[in-house]
């Protein structure tokens, strides 16, 4: 007991120094917490995404020396994609000077983290994912679910299928069945599909598959005898090949399976073999190492040694460009508020405002080594999305091919859906909504 | 062996209420004072709410004997039902809802506590384990539960008792420390009283608790009630005070783990056994993480020293097994009696 107690006494005192000791922030440094997960169930999608996000800072940082000058740092904290430990993340790493923002890839995560970042004034990055009511801006001040939210992918895969039927007037009369997962996650999309499908007069059937999806005999007999025109796959994890492997099995045809934006990786198709040839699935970052800004990575940090993937055929996997993506609309985001804020260290609320002005076309996209890797993004201090384009890539059994153009989502359609839900929220919390002129109010120190 | 003992042999020196007391004052009067946010967040919150949890599940398995794996779907059932009476019901005080939510969790525990009357041991723990799967499945499939929320995570509501806001760090510790005060004493009152010996003679032999005249029945239930109760509150604190948002993802089979390893690594059938455990499951990953990602940071990248860290984790709960089998309880009373006892005889 006396050497157990010894050790407890060391680690804790251990564990006082380090939170005494962690270094303040330089007056040229951007601090970057990343509540990564590299175990447990979801390490795939974190490995790559974190990858790809520590990648490019490295980019920005070996190839620039930082953002005009300014260094960017990190350091990770493993969450294992459980909320709770993504709060402890959080409360250990708030602590750090000079912090950017925050992405957590998590919805649960970022959900715990509303209120704590609102209150702390700096921004939460949820990258094609997480609340997409957090669009409205007027409501949702730092949370940016940058590219892509749950409706405008759904908008996005409806569009599809329209454009593959010759038009959305084809629509009429076609049947889609949506298979989610059942989780949180799975089911945010169920009204909108039927909102859809009461505007464009096709009939859609949802069915859900229980957590985790390694059986869905019976949902695919269902399906058969529905005789779908297409199948909306919309799962997560080990769901994904599953649903692959046994529409094959009932003789389903899989280029009629379209999958959404957490169905779309190499992880997601590899598992399943020959049965996701010619899967098609909806992306926001086209996969692949021919774009400039990933060859750059490949020679500048991997040549350097420094790339974080361990197995480097993982580079440009879709998982990894999300991460590069992500790395980009963070860093430029911190660029926009240097030229208002000048070029030091900024806080999180001039990050904020860096967000709310990120616009990049696509000339600057491209200037960005990134043409086609993804289209454009064009944030305001009321639209957090910032309208991105979504295309679509078909697995043809070694690698993801692009098969459409860029493709927009119906936002004028989405946009009422979600400020009535964010008012609903703003109402239940007693948020007094924000104006263009709080988003110009910024706070400097 | 059991650790009925080892309430009466502490302190043998002082009056039984001294530590409480000074334990309490200490975490009033001055943690609120030196305490910085990450410490109120990260490990004072979750520890009061699993500690809680851990005094609950006490009752059920180390005094009564019922061994339970769905603590985290009592959590979850409180915490659902305590946003549901503060979302429908209009001027319900929060106490109010938190209190119904035990109510609603000791109902649901009677429910899935009737199959302890035919039961024993293994097979009661995997009839408990459909209670964890049938409320998880439930709170998920009926989107009523989180009010329509598309994704059905719900925020926890604003905390404030009779208009005194509670939503900084320091005043979500102090209320989830008032009730953890409160039900802990309770649950500790009850064990000494003639319910909890009833309890221990049903753990002990069924069917002598039976011949005395102990009604098994009632008593059973009676257990898996105010568990639940107990459980369920801690539910609240969980979602309310500590996370701040509610997910039914949150209380999954990990966690019911985790409320039954507390209670074992702490010490079953003590109330300071949950404390024990829980700090011990809480902060020595903490710790570990810390001073992992300290030594080894630069060297590893984080998702190996977390595998490591599981591994240091595992070994010494063994250790601390093999040391005393009847949990850090036992320990500490053993450590403090040598000490004692080495004080006296210089």
């Amino acid at each position: 007991m006396t050497f157990l107690s010894t050790i407890k006494a060391a680690a804790l005192s251990a564990a006082m120094i380090v939170s005494v000791a962690l270094p303040a922030a330089h007056a040229d440094e951007q601090y970057f917490p990343l509540q990564s997960y590299r175990v447990g169930p979801y390490a795939a999608g974190g490995t790559g995404f974190f990858g790809g996000f520590i990648d490019y800072l490295n980019l920005i940082n070996i190839r620039d020396g930082g953002v005009n000058g300014v260094k960017l740092t990190w350091d990770e904290c493993e969450t294992q994609y459980e909320v709770e430990r993504g709060v402890e993340c959080y409360e250990r790493q708030k602590s750090h000077a000079g912090a950017a923002a925050w992405n957590p890839l998590s919805v649960g995560i970022a959900y715990a983290m509303i209120d704590r970042i609102t209150a702390d004034k700096v921004p939460l990055i949820t990258v094609n994912h997480g609340r997409t009511d957090s669009t409205d801006g007027r409501v949702f001040p730092y949370v940016f679910p940058l590219l892509l939210n749950p409706y405008s992918e759904t908008s996005g895969i409806v569009n599809y299928i329209a454009s593959k039927e010759g038009g959305i007037d084809k629509l009429k009369g076609k049947k889609i069945v949506v298979l989610y997962h059942g989780s949180p996650y799975g089911k945010e999309t169920i009204p909108i599909y039927e909102l859809l499908a009461q505007k464009y007069g096709f009939t859609v059937q949802q069915i859900e598959v229980p957590h985790p999806g390694n059986e869905q005999q019976s949902q695919w007999l269902t399906i058969r005898r529905a005789k779908p025109d297409f199948v909306v796959l919309r799962g997560w994890g080990v769901m994904n090949p599953v649903a692959l492997k046994t529409a094959v099995k009932v003789g389903y045809p899989v280029d009629h399976i379209v999958g959404n934006v957490w169905s779309n990786s190499e992880e997601d198709v590899i598992p399943a073999g020959d049965a996701a040839k010619g899967y098609t699935a909806i992306t926001t970052q086209a996969s692949g190492n021919s774009y400039p800004v990933v060859q750059e990575i490949v020679k500048t940090v991997y040549g350097a040694g420094k790339g974080n993937l361990e197995d480097k055929a993982r580079i440009g996997s879709v998982y990894h460009n999300l991460g590069i993506v992500n790395g980009i609309l963070n860093v430029e985001a911190i660029r926009i508020a240097q030229e208002k804020f000048g070029h030091r260290t900024l806080t999180g609320d001039e990050v904020r405002w860096g967000f709310e002005h990120l616009k990049l076309d696509p000339a600057k996209v491209e200037a960005l080594g990134a043409k086609d890797l993804f289209h454009s993004i064009n944030v305001s201090w009321d639209n957090h999305e910032g309208e991105g384009y979504v295309t679509f890539q078909q697995w043809d059994g070694k690698k993801w091919n692009v098969v459409s153009d860029w493709i927009a989502p119906d936002w004028a359609l989405l946009r009422p859906i979600i400020e009535k839900s964010a008012e609903a929220y703003a109402a239940e919390k007693g948020i007094k909504l924000r104006t263009a002129d709080d988003a110009n109010a910024v706070t400097t120190n | 062996m059991t650790a009925i003992t080892s309430d009466f042999v502490a302190a043998p020196v002082l009056p039984k209420w001294v530590v409480p007391v000074l334990l309490l004052a200490f975490a009033y009067g001055v943690v609120p004072l030196i305490g910085s946010s990450y410490v109120f967040e990260a490990i004072l919150l979750p520890f009061l709410a699993l500690s809680l949890a851990g005094v609950g599940l006490n009752i059920l398995t180390g005094y009564a004997g019922q061994v339970s794996l769905g603590s985290a779907a009592f959590m979850a059932a409180g915490a659902f039902a305590a946003y549901n009476f503060n979302l429908r019901v209009e001027g319900l005080p929060l106490i109010g809802s938190i209190f119904l939510a035990g109510i609603v969790a000791a109902a649901i525990g009677i429910v899935f506590g009737l199959p302890s009357l035919r039961l024993k041991g293994f097979y009661l723990a995997v009839s408990t384990l459909a209670a964890q799967f049938f409320v998880q499945w439930a709170l998920t499939k009926f989107s009523w539960f989180s009010n329509n929320s598309a994704s059905g995570v719900i925020d926890a509501p604003r905390l404030s008792i009779s208009g005194l806001a509670l939503d900084g760090a320091v005043g979500r510790y102090l209320f989830a420390l008032t009730i953890v005060t409160v039900l802990t004493f309770l649950a500790y009152r009850l064990v000494s009283s003639q319910t909890g010996r009833n309890f221990i003679a049903i753990r002990d032999n069924e069917t002598a608790a039976r011949i005395i005249g102990i009604p098994v029945l009632r008593t059973k239930l009676l257990a898996f009630a105010i568990s639940s109760f107990i459980i369920g509150v801690a539910g609240v604190i969980w979602a309310f005070a500590y996370l701040r948002t509610v997910e039914p993802d949150g209380f999954d089979l990990d966690r019911s783990f985790q409320i039954l390893f507390i209670i074992i690594i702490g010490g079953l059938a003590s109330i300071r056994g949950a404390f024990f455990g829980a700090a011990l499951i809480l902060v020595f990953p903490l710790a570990l993480s810390r001073l992992g990602g300290f030594l080894l940071g630069d060297l590893f990248d984080s998702g190996v020293l977390d595998m490591s860290q599981r591994i240091v984790l595992g070994a010494l709960i063994i250790l601390f097994l093999i040391l005393e089998p009847d949990g850090l309880v036992a320990l500490w009373d053993r450590v403090r009696r040598r000490l004692l006892f080495a004080w006296q005889s210089t």
